[in-house]
């Protein structure tokens, strides 16, 4: 069936099954190969794309279900934007792999709250997983891209010894 | 991995997508936020002929308050739970619980009404609707019905729900701001519970507590419950949450293991729904 899709800005068109996946009608009908697919079970958060402007995991969102609507993927960023140029300063990557994914996840994570602790972007990116383990720089980047000074950012955690959602605090914690 | 292939409707409203279920029956399967439908299409564990995506219906996406209930539209997402004012307000224990289930693009996608309708006895909403006694509203063409969550599941994966009914809305009483608390054992921080403990504290005063991940639907820990209402302390009843459950056994642990961890995360939820 017919999808009129715009991509980064463009309008875009093109007779898709319905199964195809976004993340297929990214990389293979518009040809934009950023968006990774890594885990393909909505795991890793390689393929994470803006779908108007929330992050989500293009393995699992059909090309069909943002008929009329708008997607961003990391190429419509450039180098310059404060998200990508974050992670250049602060060596937010090592293989690369989880970056494109990271970086979109990052932009949502900084448009739903501008005002990020390293709390909250360690947990804001809870959906990414990055093989090379190389958290610390991303979430600096993040912090960075956020207009944090990172430091500050880790030194007033250091002490939080509050969990994330969806962890037991444990006996005797706060 | 790529679903068989499909027919793909989108209708615009309600009684359109009532009346595509109506017409293809079994065949159908309705699409709304996708996060647990389209793994398993993509796993080919499911295979609809059609699917009909009602995630994009405004109609189904609101949070309103509707006399002594909060009525919240089924393709409602995660997001706008979390996010909601009247819920912080009216019934806290929804976005806390909401706030815990994948990760922010899960959040992004998911629905409510697909979590209630998806009847996994692993998910989180399930049960703490079952723990507010709330009430499931479905529709078909042969009018609206309102069943009590109490009464909707039957089995894993598995409901009352006919073929050609819709989940439109889940109600949930007015429980307030506070006397809630959600203690949810996980692996990694956006895994699936091992066990957790949904604590509310209903308008009439009553503890309510619901179990995920216990048996092979939500349940709500009667004993416990009970044994607060005849004024046992919180040690003495949280050590009775485990009857009548039956958990399950799988690579995170054996049923004994549930046992014993449902008594010490609705110990931890009861101090903390209490304080």
């Amino acid at each position: 069936m017919k999808v009129d899709i715009t991509v980064n800005g463009e309008p875009t068109s093109a007779d898709v099954e319905p199964r195809t996946l976004l993340a297929h009608y990214l990389r293979d009908t518009v040809g934009l190969k950023a968006t990774n697919i890594g885990c393909d079970t909505t795991s890793c958060g390689a393929c994470t794309v803006l779908v108007d402007g929330e992050s989500v995991k293009s393995c699992t969102v059909l090309a069909v279900q943002v008929d009329e609507q708008s997607v961003q993927t990391m190429e419509d960023l450039g180098i310059e934007h404060k998200v990508t140029a974050a992670f250049r300063q602060e060596h937010g990557l090592q293989c690369g792999f989880c970056t494109p994914g990271m970086v979109m996840a990052a932009v949502s994570l900084i448009e739903e709250n501008p005002d990020l602790t390293e709390k909250d972007v360690r947990e804001g990116l809870e959906g990414n997983i990055c093989r090379c383990t190389g958290y610390h720089n991303i979430v600096r980047a993040v912090l960075v891209a956020a207009g944090k000074d990172p430091d500050a950012a880790q030194a007033a955690g250091a002490d939080d010894k509050t969990v994330a959602p969806g962890f037991s605090a444990g006996e005797g914690a706060k | 991995m790529i679903p068989v292939g499909f027919d793909y409707e989108r209708p615009q409203t309600v009684d359109a997508a009532i009346a595509l279920l109506a017409e293809h029956g079994d065949g159908a399967t309705v699409l709304a936020g996708g996060h647990s439908l389209l793994p398993v299409m993509k796993l080919r564990l499911a295979a609809p002929e059609i699917v009909i995506d009602i995630g994009r219906l405004a109609e189904l996406n609101y949070i309103r308050v509707d006399g002594d209930e909060v009525a919240i539209g089924a393709a409602t997402r995660y997001r706008d739970l979390v996010i909601s004012d009247v819920l912080a307000a009216e019934c806290a224990l929804l976005p806390a619980v909401a706030r815990t289930v994948g990760d922010p693009q899960v959040r992004h996608r998911g629905t409510l009404g697909g979590a209630i309708a998806h009847a996994d006895p692993a998910g989180d909403l399930p049960a703490a609707v079952l723990a507010l006694d709330g009430t499931v509203v479905l529709r078909s063409p042969r009018g609206e019905r309102k069943v009590p969550i109490t009464e909707f599941y039957t089995g894993v994966f598995s409901s009352v729900k006919e073929p050609d009914e819709l989940v439109v809305e889940i109600r949930v009483p007015r429980t307030g701001a506070t006397g809630w608390a959600y203690e949810k054992f996980t692996r990694r921080s956006n895994d699936w519970a091992i066990v957790a403990v949904a604590v509310a504290t209903m308008p009439d005063g009553a503890t309510h507590l619901g179990l995920v991940n216990m048996g092979g639907t939500p349940l709500r820990a009667s004993a416990t419950e009970a044994a607060l209402a005849e004024g046992k302390s919180i040690e003495e009843a949280a050590a009775l949450a485990a009857e009548g459950t039956e958990p399950p056994t799988d690579s995170h642990g054996t049923p004994e293991y549930r046992n014993h961890l449902v008594t010490v995360l609705a110990k931890r939820a009861l101090k903390t729904a209490s304080a």
